[in-house]
């Protein structure tokens, strides 16, 4: 892997994420190059399927920099999320030592305690020097762990460093690039909201998302992007329980894309809809009659938009 | 910071102030980031400049709105962001000292200073209108100030409400911590133990914690008087666990931030300056769906229990208030009603809503005295305490 230099620009922030097939908002790019370039870590929250975990993988490819990724779940502990000592190896340490001979505790205990009797997790690699420059650090869905994890993230995230007892203070020579993604099942904390600059991925307008799945599934064919594109948008403006994110539109396109459909037709619509819809009450209101006159209603918007 | 610049820091401490007095939680830390980003960003583009300041200064998706509208409000005014572009690039010459941002008698500036009109302003007696059991075609639209109980009123009722033994319905959750006689060994804790030469085995344990509670009061004319107790109620509640309150009449208001103030009155009075439909009608379905469909992921996570406190005296037709009853009831773990009128002797559940939406709680129960507060309580620490709404169902003859 090659590092790359941060973008000097929001232009260039846009066009580097264009070129790792991002097709990003402009208030998007500016985020992220503020964060690139404060060295402030980026909290993304958005609805499930709008790119948030997106942006990370793509900023890692495109700055060349090691992605970790850190999933976040009720009862993440330090043990799990920043560093373990490998007990086992040390116990076998301590029976070797004094099978030698050696009887001096505080040698023992120096020599166990070193850094090849430790088990690095994702934070703590996140800390540490590599080739490519400071990894780009993906601390995914941060809503659905506890409180607890929040608050010990707070250190990290300030200051960039980790203490072991044993070992003393672990500082990144250079701060990771944090990006932290919410789907806001439960309100995160205000003190680590203000350690972060924070963005609300929406869903795309049409131009947009036709852009997404030109960049993302190229096989479609360009009649059906489009009808499928306007028939996602108006079903965004009704009142669903959740409406399909850019994810579901994607997985469509291909999934009507393998049908070998080159238009919308209402029978195939119905029939595919569990691709995009996810809830019995919204494929139930959508279902028959409700999609073909949303195809049509999409035609419409589809020829207003060429004119 | 070269000289030229500064009357930037300045006028972007001033924003942040207007910004805070509309309701954006700005710290100073927030105004020297918002320098920093503006020097990292440049001074060019006026929708770049916007997107700076927005990425620094907004915190939650529904400040967007307010911060809009402060940055227009601030920054349009008669070209004052060219103004201050054409000061800042490098071709000008910074030759008069640009003037202070309270230049014009706008309405930011009259904010940004705050005025003793403002502080004058003395909150209006409430009308108290009786709306009960009738529902005015227009919303009322009311500033009631619900902290004006009176003041023999509130002692009484806050000792009791102190006094009342809040429930100790204390949950496993998957977090782990040192215990003497835990399920689970602590290696690590062992392992340093055996080290300065103690052979004992060291546990760990989960750590219990009370789940969340999410509350949904109605405030319609019928149910005025009882929210106010309730709502000290859940006050105390509140000390121990996280704790969401919502208020619905004919629309639906978060006051959580409101309720977490340390004193119960000036949490009340917060309260009531959020809510304007205090006292009107009531749209239960309505509610309950904007609940759903806007808040119930987001507060109902970790194992809520809801508590849905209202007459069940719908006002606006019942269509769709079992499917919200039932989506409600699907999202949570416990969804317990609380229901004054059950205070009755003669009560019967055979009004329309009653049918629509018992099939779908857990629990129901009446919650009209303190004797019924400190039931609910006992009922919340000790789920085989259920009062089972079916048996209403059945003595109304479902």
């Amino acid at each position: 892997m090659d590092a790359v230099a941060i973008p000097g620009s929001i232009d260039e922030t846009l066009a580097m994420l264009a070129r790792g097939h991002y097709v990003a908002e402009r208030s998007l790019a500016t985020v992220v190059f503020l964060g690139l370039r404060l060295g402030r870590p980026i909290l993304l929250e958005g609805e499930a399927g709008t790119g948030k975990t997106e942006i990370a993988k793509v900023l890692a490819a495109s700055l060349g920099r090691k992605l970790i990724r850190l999933q976040c779940y009720e009862g993440l502990d330090v043990a799990t999320a920043v560093y373990e000592w490998n007990y086992p190896a040390q116990m076998m340490a301590i029976r070797l030592a004094e099978a030698a001979g050696e009887h001096n505790r505080d040698r023992i205990e120096h020599d166990i305690f070193a850094d090849r009797y430790l088990i690095r997790r994702p934070l703590l690699q996140a800390l540490e020097p590599s080739d490519g420059g400071a990894p780009v650090l993906l601390i995914d869905e941060i809503d659905r762990a506890d409180e607890a994890f929040e608050a010990y993230l707070l250190e990290l995230l300030s200051d960039f460093q980790v203490t072991i007892p044993e070992l003393g203070v672990i500082k990144a020579p250079a701060p990771p690039i944090v990006i932290v993604t919410s789907n806001r099942t439960r309100e995160i904390h205000d003190a680590l909201k203000r350690r972060c600059l924070y963005h609300w991925v929406g869903y795309p307008d049409a131009a947009r998302e036709r852009a997404i799945l030109k960049a993302k599934a190229p096989r479609a064919p360009e009649r059906l992007t489009g009808e499928l594109v306007a028939f996602v948008q108006r079903l965004r403006k009704l009142d669903l329980f959740k409406s399909p994110g850019v994810a579901e539109t994607l997985d469509w396109a291909s999934a009507l894309t393998e049908l070998d459909a080159v238009s919308l037709d209402p029978a195939q619509v119905t029939d595919t809809l569990g691709v995009l819809l996810k809830y019995q009450d919204d494929i139930a209101k959508i279902q028959g009659a409700k999609a073909s006159e949303l195809i049509d209603a999409a035609r419409a918007d589809l020829k207003m938009a060429e004119t | 910071m070269s000289d030229n610049q500064g009357a930037l820091p300045e006028n972007i401490l001033h924003f942040a102030r207007a910004l805070r007095d509309a309701g954006l939680p700005v710290g100073p830390g927030g105004v020297l980031d918002a320098v920093a980003a503006i020097e990292a960003t440049g001074f060019g583009e006026k929708q770049d400049f916007r997107a700076a300041l927005h990425a620094v200064f907004v915190k939650k998706h529904e400040h967007t709105l307010l911060f809009d509208q402060v940055f227009d409000i601030y920054w349009k005014r008669k070209g004052f962001l060219e103004k201050l572009i054409a000061m800042m690039s490098p071709q000008a010459r910074p030759d008069a000292k640009p003037k202070k941002a309270d230049a014009g008698a706008t309405r930011v500036a009259d904010a940004l200073f705050k005025n003793s009109a403002r502080q004058d302003e003395k909150p209006k007696p409430s009308l108290d209108l009786d709306a009960r059991l009738t529902m005015s075609a227009a919303e009322i639209l009311q500033n009631r100030d619900f902290a004006q109980m009176s003041a023999d009123e509130i002692a009484r009722a806050r000792a009791l409400i102190a006094r009342l033994a809040m429930p100790n319905d204390r949950r496993a959750t998957r977090r782990y911590a040192p215990s003497r006689s835990g399920a689970r060994v602590d290696p690590r804790r062992s392992f340093r133990g055996s080290l300065r030469g103690v052979i004992d085995l060291e546990f760990r344990a989960r750590v219990h914690r009370p789940p969340p509670v999410v509350a949904l009061c109605d405030i319609s004319g019928s149910m005025a008087e009882y929210t106010r107790l309730f709502l000290h109620f859940l006050h105390a509640l509140g000390e121990n666990r996280r704790v969401s309150t919502f208020l619905f009449g004919t629309r639906l208001t978060n006051v959580t931030r409101a309720m977490r103030r340390r004193d119960p009155d000036d949490a009340l009075a917060h309260c009531s300056a959020e809510v304007k439909d205090w006292s009107g009608g009531t749209r239960i379905s309505a509610s309950l769906h904007a609940f759903n469909h806007d808040w119930s992921r987001r507060v109902l996570g970790q194992g809520a229990i809801v508590l849905l406190f209202t007459d069940g005296l719908e006002r606006d037709g019942i269509e769709g208030l079992a499917g919200e009853m039932q989506r409600l009831h699907m999202s949570c773990r416990r969804l317990i009603w609380l229901n004054p009128l059950l205070r009755f002797d003669g009560f019967s559940a055979k009004a329309q809503g009653f049918r629509a939406m018992l099939p779908h709680v857990d629990e129901f129960r009446p919650i009209h005295s303190l004797a019924s507060m400190a039931e609910l309580a006992r009922a919340l620490s000790d789920a085989a305490a259920a009062a089972d709404p079916r048996a209403w169902l059945k003595a109304a003859g479902y």
